[in-house]
């Protein structure tokens, strides 16, 4: 039973989420003296992976520097990344492992923690089998480790169960890219935005998702191009757009096979780039015949006259470029919805160009190399199918293993919940992931984390998932260990080893070799550095689909970023997927595939009459574990309120700042109003960063997309009602750390 | 950095922060910004806008100065009130058009955006026009601004009757050059 081992109050005191306000030995400190050294590296947090330089002294991050040479950001940043040199230095830090006693968690030897994790995961698995223990990686971790997560799951401790959190990021465009052009990865580079006359964001805040891509559409519309946005809300973008299309959440699917319609049947279409480059046109014009401008404007609220114009800007540009996020994603429909925006750029021939494409804006650090090399279910290393036999023999090759060694395919990430719940699963390892925060219906996530057998955790911070754990391993923030990442663009980046885990805390690396070696044979975790486990992968991914074989760290260096694929040394590497149309499958063609409409997995009714939508703030990063230890990000968004609009406020009687509840199917949830007429009156919205009484995943729902598994966090039932007061139990900071020893 | 301009532009703003967050990072101010970000009506729109000193040509904040505290460089930036003159007095605050000195009660002084004199004396950008992700801060060569942006700049700024004249410019509508902030400025009250 992994309960919490003390009140949630004992537990935030000592480990917080308490505030970090100055680099360390204060302001003062860093006036007195300079630092000694400029690391050129990446931010941490989400996909856009801009290039910032770390200012260093004494083994510690003590402030940045802008990297005005970095092509992707040239010096610009968001606010996460200038103070995201606070989470260094921490006093929330775990500088040694934890191991779960009576009343709390004590200090622990590396020796003691990580034979006794080996020992009771490989109990586990003699008394019930070698899948009854899971994995959770996350992408957030460099490529190495990603790599790394992988394979210690399938030959150190045996199982086919490893999956990762961005199970709750890119899944349902990297199903519908792999299905359609063969390959899993936005195709065109960052640069091409500027360059596009029609730019249209479709379920994506890019103003707080990914602040520097503002940049690239701004100078779009400089260069005279014309900019729409669906959104159900106005985001900040929306302030400049040409066109705004407020859609009903979960409902892009009508909106693009309307778009799609409009282009069909006003003879839009490209003829000879569908005839040349396309495969499956026809099956796909024949549904979009049904959904005129007038069916699509009943089902996702936006005008019909919005839909034509929409769709006629589209194809009649010599350039147009569709960039979409999460709100395409995150719906038991997802993979549909990011098929209907390709469908309409290979219609209408907009791909393969300068200029032209779809492109998927990825949300997590790494959420594009985080996926590329083995730690998802059913993926080898490059991108490979675990199914695919040839896959499984060359991977094995460079394993020293036979193929029958390697796992078949296991369950995604929120299916190995489940099965938690259920009980198959009672021992489980977790690196970069913070389920019960960021999993939808914590209620169930909380029951199923407490029926494990055992539990360990990799983690820098306590996170609320970790307070169940039984030990918990000090891993390493990003700037302690050297590596790849691969940001938004496709581009193999270099992370820096800035400074050294501090005090008894390991590198994540090392952990997981010296995990692995305890449990598996210790020849196939002998990595003494990163550089060796990259070395590894690029033969892993060697003639795969994400073919990192050409690329190393001095050739990222020298190049600043090296765009997959890239197979050989003397490789320039790939800017531009898709020029000339051709496409990774086989045939060389991109393949239309047909879109159903389906209806939401939480379907409004008479009880639950409001839609409810969930996202992100621009001071906060996922679950929060980092940016809410952050003082002036903390300060930026101090709590999350729900945001709704006046038309649905007035008649309950709810005024700006007044404390509301949310009820849904699952659970409910109190906070305050913020009262703006810059969302849909039939919608609410609620930023998931936080945890406990916070969690907007208190009320979201376990629905999957069939394809992807990707939950549907962007559309839920809900009911809004004034409530008397604020909710009872920890703040969203804690007080003030006690002092503690060394 | 010479030929270097600074450039306003609120359209763009998205709202982020990054720039009164980079401000406080500056060694001299510690943690406390010298710029800002308001949402100007956040009920009814999303939009943002940042405030930088606008380094007026003749600047009000030195004028009303009992201490002569308030001076400006040879190349036009305002500096913050000369410690050993400032005496805490709050007219530089109280008068200033744009809303930018702020009184360090705990310094007793006031302090406020001086454009970064020790990055751009250095040859560096100022740091919110550095990190701004949507470069509604900018701080380029004027050619650029011209060759890359729809809007034109204007340094010219009423305030009733009062006409201000600026170091930084403010991206207005390529149709006019000159931003009136003043109800009255539109109205019309009879023929003269």
């Amino acid at each position: 039973m992994a309960r919490p081992p003390a009140t949630l109050e004992a537990l935030h005191a000592r480990y917080g989420p308490h505030r970090n306000d100055a680099p360390p030995g204060g302001w003062e400190e860093n006036t007195r003296r300079a630092p000694d050294r400029l690391v050129k590296t990446h931010c941490c947090f989400c996909g856009q992976q801009c290039g910032i330089q770390l200012k260093v002294r004494d083994n510690a991050v003590v402030g940045f520097e802008p990297w005005e040479d970095f092509p992707f950001n040239r010096g610009m940043l968001c606010p996460k990344g200038v103070r995201r040199y606070l989470q260094g230095s921490h006093p929330d830090r775990l500088l040694s492992p934890l191991v779960r006693e009576e009343g709390g968690f004590r200090e622990a030897g590396w020796d003691e923690s990580l034979d006794r994790v080996a020992r009771e995961l490989r109990g586990i698995q003699d008394r019930h089998g070698k899948d009854a223990v899971a994995v959770y990686g996350g992408a957030s971790l460099t490529t190495e480790k990603a790599y790394l997560v992988g394979k210690f799951a399938r030959l150190g401790v045996g199982t086919r169960h490893v999956d990762y959190n961005g199970r709750l990021c890119m899944v349902s465009a990297g199903t519908a890219y792999k299905m359609a052009f063969g390959v899993d990865r936005s195709p065109n580079p960052w640069s091409d935005i500027p360059k596009a006359q029609v730019l249209f964001v479709i379920g994506a805040n890019v103003a707080e998702c990914a602040p520097i891509t503002t940049d690239y559409v701004w100078r779009c519309r400089d260069n005279g191009g014309k900019l729409i946005v669906a959104d159900p809300r106005m985001t900040p973008i929306t302030r400049n757009a040409d066109l705004y299309l407020p859609l009903r959440p979960g409902t892009d699917l009508a909106l693009l096979l309307g778009m799609l319609h409009v282009v069909l049947r006003d003879g839009l279409e490209d003829k000879e780039f569908i005839a040349a480059h396309t495969a499956g046109f026809d099956a796909v014009a024949a549904d979009a015949k049904e959904w005129t401008p007038q069916r699509a404007a009943e089902v996702s609220g936006v005008p019909p006259e919005a839909i034509e114009k929409a769709a006629r800007w589209f194809a009649e540009a010599d350039r147009a470029m569709a960039l979409h996020a999460r709100g395409l994603e995150h719906q038991v429909k997802g993979v549909e919805n990011c098929l209907a925006v390709i469908n309409l750029c290979l219609a209408t021939g907009q791909i393969g160009r300068e200029g032209a494409g779809c492109n998927m804006i990825t949300g997590q650090g790494n959420g594009q190399g985080g996926r590329e090399h083995g730690q998802k279910c059913d993926q080898l290393p490059g991108q490979r199918s675990i199914a695919d036999p040839a896959a499984r023999e060359h991977v094995a090759r460079v394993w020293g293993v036979s193929p029958d060694d390697i796992p078949p395919a296991g369950l995604s990430a929120q299916e190995i919940m489940e099965a938690i719940h259920r009980g198959e699963i009672k021992g489980l390892l977790s690196i970069c992931f913070n389920p019960l925060v960021s999993l939808p219906d914590s209620r169930f996530t909380r029951e199923a984390l407490e029926k494990l057998e055992f539990f360990a955790v990799i983690d820098f911070f306590l996170s609320e998932t970790a307070h169940h754990a039984d030990v918990v391993l000090a891993g390493s923030l990003q700037e302690e260990e050297e590596g790849v990442t691969c940001s938004t663009e496709g581009r193999v980046i270099h992370i820096q080893q800035a400074v050294t885990p501090p005090a008894d805390a390991r590198t994540d690396s090392w952990i997981l070799c010296e995990l692995g070696r305890r449990l598996g044979d210790p020849g196939h975790f002998a990595f003494a550095s990163p550089r060796e486990i990259f070395d590894e992968l690029r033969e892993a991914s060697r003639g795969g689909v994400a073919d990192y074989y050409g690329i190393s760290y001095e050739k990222i260096d020298r190049m600043q970023g090296v765009f997959w694929p890239c197979p050989r040394p003397e490789h320039p590497g790939t800017p531009r997927l898709f020029e000339g149309a051709r496409f990774f499958h086989p045939d060389g063609k991109a393949k239309f595939l047909p879109t159903v409409w389906r209806p939401s997995g939480d379907p409004l009714d008479a009880t639950y009459p409001t839609l409810l939508t969930t996202g992100r703030l621009v001071g906060h990063y996922l679950s929060g574990t980092q940016t809410r230890r952050i003082g002036p990000l903390v300060d930026m968004h101090p709590e999350p309120r729900v945001e709704l609009h006046p038309r649905m406020a007035q008649p309950l009687g709810i005024a700006d700042g007044d404390w509301v509840t949310i009820t849904t199917r699952r659970d409910a949830m109190t906070l305050q109003a913020s009262v703006v007429r810059t969302i849909r009156p039939d919608t609410v919205f609620i930023p998931y960063h936080w945890a406990g009484a916070r969690s907007a995943n208190r009320l979201t729902h376990r629905s999957l997309d069939p394809r992807s598994k990707i939950p549907e966090f962007k559309v839920s039932a809900c009911h809004v009602t004034k409530a008397a007061g604020p909710p009872t139990g920890p703040g969203p900071v804690s007080p003030p750390a006690p002092a503690r020893e060394s | 950095m010479f030929g270097y301009e600074f450039y306003v532009d609120p359209s763009r703003c998205i709202g982020c922060k990054a720039c009164e967050n980079a401000c406080a990072e500056c060694d001299t101010h510690r943690g406390t910004p010298m710029i800002h970000v308001d949402f100007i009506d956040r009920k009814n729109t999303i939009a943002t806008v940042p405030t930088v000193c606008m380094h007026c040509r003749n600047p009000t904040c030195a004028q009303v100065c009992p201490a002569d505290a308030i001076k400006m460089t040879d190349d036009g930036v305002v500096q913050s009130s000369m410690k050993p003159r400032c005496v805490a007095c709050n007219n530089c605050v109280l008068a200033c058009p744009f809303g930018v000195p702020k009184m360090m009660v705990a310094a007793e002084q006031m302090m406020k955006c001086d454009m970064c004199y020790d990055r751009t004396s250095a040859g560096k950008r100022p740091m919110c026009a550095t990190v701004c992700p949507s470069q509604a801060l900018a701080y380029v060569e004027p050619e650029a601004i011209a060759a890359t942006r729809r809007d034109r700049p204007t340094d010219v700024f009423f305030f009733g009757r009062e006409r201000v004249t600026t170091k930084v410019r403010m991206m207005a509508p390529a149709a006019r050059d000159a931003i009136a902030l003043d109800v009255a400025d539109y109205m019309w009250e009879g023929g003269a």
